[in-house]
């Protein structure tokens, strides 16, 4: 298991996300309250990287991201999209250690 | 087969009518229409004929789109009177001398005004109140007159009186009979609206029979009355009634009543029956109509009869009416007077108030046959629902117009109502068509106002329209879920209500107070906007940036692509050769693709995240502010050059463009707002497309209100005439704090409006009158926003924390390799999906 440091936990307004480059990999990471979540930030709808600049929202209790585009939801914890059973976007396992955000990179392909 | 030839005399809003249902019937080109009028211009708005003193401009009351005729093959012919109809050979001669064959003829020439055969009525500065010309006469003698008489205390006298008032003059009106509006009030209310009427500062003389009109020894004239009582005036206008222009059917043997009009049958035909007779010249079971509704509706049976199988027919039409005159609201309907036998009244007079009610019932109790209103007629629709629907009466029929804490207030309820009770006369819809339209999809007043023209002309019945859609949704089992989300159980206007009252400054503070749950992108945004509009912080402090929607989270409009596009604030159009070159560098070195918007400015497209600061920098480095392109706020005040440059210009309406816009930037709403001034009534800025349009006079400023472009383009109401610079900004303010106050999420203006019971009425009522006494709340409330305005561009770029979270990684210093552009038409443009993948096999 190989977790690489992304950023500060600051460098993410709070309630918000922001987009990292991993090995080439665009991923979007989430500070939703005390959690954080990372799922890929790549919008299967509109083609565009943009899911970490999306709104999240709580959607019966699952804690999503609302495409800042077309607004389709995005489980943060399966990546699974609410609007459309057959669509789902990769998931990351992310931490906090100390003030600093890590991701797990093992999975990630390199680009 | 060659085409039916019909012929229609007489261009007013009647004959016009009948022009539209016969091209309404689908049929039209197997007619060959002509119309003849005498006035020099089509069918106008005779109804709203008051209307024009507003703008003195006749195209506002024109009712026929340009193209009509053109586009319809009607022959139309002005200022030609018919003076003669050969019913031998069929054909009608006009004064130019044209000779016309006709295979059907309709005649719907109007009336005249009835002027009493008084001496000296045919002297100068006698007038009547029918024609756009009377009316340009009456103002050029005003502007020499002090004082004005009306003659005839009818609707249309006191419609008269009104216009004279208006026009600055010292106001007398002369009637017969010992009250006004002796054919619709009784004698206790004809009491309570001369005291209304005389507050205004009118004179009101009843019992009054003129038996000369002579010169005067102040004023122009001296009318001597038989009582030997005497009255000085300098303008005298008579409005004692109208008489059917029937005099081209009666020289040609055509049937006419024994006191006047063309009588017709059910089909509208006369005793020729190849000639129709509609409107007020038409005389049917000896009964004139001189209203507008059962005019429109002859000319719809006319028309059927004409083209279809004669299946309508005209019954006779309830004469009913509700009016605001002088501000003071009447209503009269059916037996106003109690003219049926046995017949008994209620009555309810409230003289601190000045309202007085009555109500005439069947000698059983059980009917309701007639009711008079003054002073307050919301009672109207209800009281005209259960007359003319039969539907029997409570046990105490006076709970009917007793007030709410007297025990009144005791509504029919909509579920009483046939199918085919008639909710709206003016357009013709009944109860029916409005369970259709909602059995259908529509969901909001709006929407029925939209599929079935419901409420879209007097608006009287836009309380009715409100109740049925409501009683329907509910047995359709839609849930009227007014809830923005599952976060809050609350309206737009709720939360407002909870974020000003408990002083509320944070998303947190107010999920915590009044919801549940995370909140959602449809709350979020929503308390983003109305934390912004009433406290003004930054959008971006830590706490706001979670709430706000894609384009405010980065202050610049994203486009498909995931990239932005930047517009600096160019007030009122108006910009610079240094700024534009200055917009024009930074475009070049960031290789952005420049556009005009429709706005009177310029967007730069292409940019990335992370270049956003850098290049709102170098904007502001050049002077410029942000434009809020991406914000539901304040987006642009267009206007012409106004007096300035142009030559017909007659106000400074660049001026006043940037003021305004430097005003109102910045200023967060339900929705985009967007504004315009034009110099002139040429209206170059097209303003009556705008939210707030505001158009110079001579004397001021006209302020239109609620226009929109976009899908369902809509035309603004004029809200107020001839404003000073300062009334205008106080209006402006309140209009627009009102708006912020009230609107659901996501409403722009004209829906908003659509949506507010009484419509355009009580906007002027709440903003012009201050009828809820909240104006003085709202112009400071409006100064709060506007004294904590910044540029939030730099207030971001000033921040180097804030700029940090604009890098498009956070980890990396590169930029998105997934944006991509081409060239065309030297600029760039992103490139589509095959596009990509050639340039990355290139590249590989």
């Amino acid at each position: 298991m190989s977790w690489e440091t992304i950023c500060k936990l600051d460098d993410i307004a709070p309630n918000t996300g922001a987009a990292a480059l991993v090995n080439g990999v665009q991923i979007a990471i989430f500070r939703a309250g005390e959690q954080l979540y990372a799922i890929s930030n790549h919008c299967p709808f509109s083609g565009a990287n943009v899911l970490a600049r999306g709104i999240l929202a709580d959607i019966n209790g699952d804690i999503c991201v609302a495409s800042p585009l077309y607004k389709q939801h995005f489980s943060l914890l399966t990546g699974q999209c609410h609007e459309d059973e057959s669509v789902k976007v990769d998931c990351y396992e992310v931490r906090l250690k100390g003030k600093e955000i890590e991701l797990q990179t093992s999975e990630l392909k390199a680009a | 087969m060659s085409k039916t030839r019909v012929i229609l005399v007489g261009n007013g809003p009647v004959g016009h009518k009948f022009l539209e249902s016969i091209i309404e019937s689908g049929k039209s080109s197997e007619y060959e229409m002509t119309v003849f009028g005498e006035e020099p211009r089509a069918a106008y708005d005779r109804v709203q004929l008051t209307k024009w003193f507003e703008t003195r401009d006749a195209k506002d009351l024109n009712m026929v789109d340009e193209g009509f005729y053109e586009s319809n093959s009607i022959t139309s012919y002005l200022s030609d009177k018919i003076c003669k109809i050969d019913r031998m050979r069929k054909i009608v001669i006009s004064a130019s001398g044209l000779e016309v064959p006709y295979d059907k003829l309709i005649l719907a020439t109007g009336s005249f005004p009835f002027v009493p055969p008084v001496p000296g009525h045919d002297r100068d500065n006698c007038f009547v109140y029918r024609t756009i010309e009377d009316l340009e006469a009456i103002t050029a003698a005003a502007e020499k007159s002090t004082i004005g008489a009306v003659v005839g205390g009818g609707l249309l006298g006191l419609e008269a009186a009104k216009a004279l008032m208006d026009l600055g003059l010292k106001t007398h009106v002369v009637e017969f009979a010992p009250r006004l509006m002796a054919v619709q009030v009784d004698e206790g209310g004809g009491e309570i609206l001369r005291a209304k009427i005389e507050e205004l500062g009118v004179g009101v003389h009843t019992e009054k029979n003129t038996r000369n009109i002579g010169d005067g020894d102040t004023c122009f004239h001296k009318m001597s009355f038989a009582d030997g009582s005497e009255l000085e005036t300098d303008i005298l206008v008579f409005s004692a009634g109208i008489r059917p222009q029937d005099a081209l059917a009666r020289e040609c043997g055509i049937g006419i009543g024994a006191r006047g009009g063309i009588s017709i049958n059910n089909h509208c035909l006369t005793s020729d029956e190849d000639v129709y007779a509609i409107g007020e010249c038409a005389l049917w079971s000896n009964r004139i109509y001189g209203l507008i509704a059962p005019g429109n509706e002859m000319a719809r049976v006319a028309a059927e009869h004409i083209t279809g199988k004669g299946e309508l027919e005209f019954d006779g039409y309830d004469m009913s009416t509700k009016l605001k005159l002088m501000g003071v609201d009447v209503a009269s309907i059916g037996d106003a007077h109690g003219n049926t036998p046995d017949s008994k009244a209620y009555t309810f007079i409230d003289e601190p108030n000045e309202i007085y009610k009555k109500i005439v019932v069947s000698g059983d109790g059980k009917q309701l046959l007639g009711s008079v209103l003054i002073g307050d007629a919301d009672d109207y629709s209800n009281l005209l629902q259960i007359t003319l629907n039969n539907i029997e009466l409570p046990e105490h029929p006076d709970s009917l117009i007793l007030p709410g804490y007297a025990g009144g207030g005791s509504a029919l309820g909509v579920d009483a109502l046939p199918e085919t009770a008639m909710i709206c006369s003016c357009n013709n819809v009944t109860k029916g068509d409005l369970v259709c339209a909602v059995q259908d999809g529509a969901q909001t007043v709006a929407e029925l106002k939209s599929c079935t023209k419901a409420a879209t002309t007097c608006g009287g019945c836009t309380a009715l329209v409100g109740q049925v859609l409501n009683a329907e949704l509910e047995k359709l089992g839609v849930e009227v879920n007014t809830d923005i989300c599952e976060h809050f159980p609350y309206t737009r206007q709720d939360i407002y209500n909870l974020v000003r009252v408990g002083q509320i400054k944070s998303f947190e503070e107010l999920l915590e107070k009044h919801g549940t749950g995370q909140g959602c992108e449809i709350c979020k945004p929503l308390a983003g906007s109305v934390l912004a509009s009433c406290w003004n912080d930054y959008i971006l402090e830590d706490q706001h940036t979670q709430l706000q929607d894609t384009n405010d989270r980065f202050l610049a409009n994203m486009q498909k692509d995931g990239s932005y596009s930047i517009v600096p604030r160019m007030p009122g159009g108006e910009v610079t050769a240094d700024g534009l070159i200055a917009v024009g560098q930074v475009a070049k070195k960031y290789n952005l693709y420049t556009k005009i918007t429709g706005g009177q400015r310029v967007d730069l497209f292409g940019a990335q995240q992370h270049q956003l600061p850098q290049i709102w920098q170098e904007l502001i480095a050049a002077g410029f502010e942000s434009g809020h392109a991406y914000g539901k706020s304040l987006r642009t005040v267009k206007s012409c050059v106004g007096s300035s440059w142009c030559r017909y210009g007659v106000q400074d309406s660049i001026g006043k463009a940037i003021d305004i816009e430097n005003r109102y930037k910045g200023l967060r709403s339900p929705h985009k707002l967007k504004m315009a001034v034009s110099g002139c009534t040429r209206e170059c800025a097209e303003a009556q497309s705008k939210d707030v349009g505001i158009i110079a006079t001579e004397h001021g400023w006209n302020m239109y209100v609620c226009g929109n472009g976009g899908m369902k383009p809509r035309h603004a109401d004029l809200f107020a005439s001839d404003l000073d610079d300062e009334t205008l900004q106080k209006y402006i303010d309140r209009f627009f704090m009102f708006y912020i106050r009230s609107a659901d999420r996501l409403q722009r203006t004209a829906t908003w409006m659509d949506n507010l019971e009484g419509g355009l009425k009580y906007l002027q009522d709440v903003i012009i009158n201050d009828s809820l006494g909240i104006c003085e709340d709202l112009e400071a409330q409006m100064q709060q926003v506007i004294d904590s305005y910044q540029c939030e561009w730099k207030t971001t770029v000033e921040d180097p924390e804030k700029t940090k979270r604009f890098r498009t990684f956070v980890n990396s210093e590169q930029g998105d390799n997934n944006v991509v552009f081409v060239a065309e038409r030297e600029q760039i443009r992103p490139a589509t999906e095959n596009e990509k993948s050639e340039l990355i096999a290139k590249s590989a």
